[in-house]
C-alpha cells in the first residue's frame, strides 16, 4: 500500500491509484485527482457526475454503473463519456475517491 | 505486439437468442469503457437484436439447451422460453444489465458503431425502416472488413 498527498492530505492509494478508504476524499482533492486522468479542468458537468457518484455510493454502497448515472442520476451516457474520455466509469470512480468498478456494465 | 494494448475490436452477433445476443453487446460496451473503439456487425439471426419489432422479444433458448438442465419435453412447454428468460432478466437487472432495447442505446451513445448484415437483410427482404434508430448502416462483409481494419474481430 502506498501514500499519496491530494490538497495537503495524505491518503493511502492501491497499485492503480484508487483510494483505499474513499472517506477519506473530499472535493478539494478532485482536481488534483482529474489531472493524473487527463483532466485539466473540472466543468459543472464534472462535477455533477463527480456528485452524484459519491452520493450514490454513500446511499447504496456501491460505485454507480454509466447506466445508474444515466437512470438514476439523469446525465446522458454520450456526457459521461464526452467528460470522461476513454475510460468513463473508472475515470469519474478515480476522480470521486471512489474504489475501482468491478461490475462488467 | 503481444502487450501492446488492444485499441479496437468488431464484434460479429451471429445469434438471436439470449445468451447469443448479451455477450456481444457486453463485450462492446466493456470495450468503449476502456477506451477502446468497437464496432457491431450483426448477422443472420444476430439481426434481431436491433430490430425495432424483435429487439425486446428476444429469449433464451430452454429446448435444445443441455446448459438448461431442463429436460427437452419440458422445455417445450408452452411458455417456459419465457419464463425462462424473466427469471434471467431479473437476476441480469441486479447486475445492472439492461434489456436489450436499451443496451443497443446505451452501447451506441457510449460510440460504438451498429451494423447490419446485407446477405441477411436482402434475405429476409428487411430495410433500414426495420431498424432501431441507432443501427449505422446496412454493410457487405467487404465493408466490414474495411471499418475493421487495423482491430481485432471477434465473432460471437
Amino acid at each position: 500500500m502506498t501514500s499519496k498527498t491530494y490538497a495537503g492530505k495524505t491518503v493511502e492509494v492501491d497499485d492503480e491509484g484508487f483510494l483505499v478508504n474513499p472517506s477519506d476524499w473530499s472535493e478539494e482533492m478532485a482536481p488534483e485527482r482529474a489531472i493524473e486522468m487527463g483532466i485539466n479542468e473540472l466543468t459543472d458537468g464534472h462535477w455533477k457526475v463527480i456528485r452524484f457518484m459519491r452520493s450514490d455510493f454513500q446511499e447504496k454502497g456501491q460505485i454507480p454503473t454509466i447506466r445508474r448515472i444515466k437512470n438514476a442520476g439523469g446525465i446522458p451516457t454520450k456526457d459521461v463519456y464526452a467528460l470522461f474520455p476513454e475510460g468513463p466509469a473508472k475515470k469519474a470512480a478515480y476522480i470521486s475517491g471512489l474504489g475501482k468498478p468491478q461490475g462488467c456494465v | 505486439m503481444a502487450d501492446e494494448k488492444i485499441k479496437k475490436v468488431s464484434i460479429v452477433v451471429s445469434k438471436g437468442s439470449l445468451d447469443g445476443v448479451y455477450p456481444g453487446l457486453i463485450m462492446a460496451n466493456g470495450a468503449r469503457m476502456e477506451g477502446i473503439e468497437a464496432n457491431l456487425f450483426f448477422t443472420f439471426f444476430g439481426l434481431e437484436t436491433i430490430m425495432k419489432k424483435r429487439m425486446d422479444k428476444i429469449k433464451v433458448a430452454t429446448v435444445g439447451n443441455p446448459a438448461m438442465h431442463l429436460p427437452s419435453l419440458l422445455g417445450i412447454i408452452p411458455g417456459m422460453s419465457a419464463f425462462a428468460t424473466s427469471q434471467m432478466k431479473k437476476e441480469m437487472d441486479k447486475l445492472d444489465i439492461p434489456p436489450i432495447g436499451e443496451f443497443v442505446e446505451m452501447v451506441h451513445d457510449a460510440g460504438a458503431k451498429l451494423y447490419a448484415c446485407k446477405a441477411t437483410v436482402d434475405m429476409f427482404h428487411l430495410t433500414m425502416d426495420d431498424f432501431c434508430e441507432q443501427t449505422e448502416a446496412i454493410i457487405n462483409v467487404g465493408k466490414f472488413y474495411e471499418v475493421s481494419q487495423g482491430g481485432q474481430i471477434i465473432f460471437t
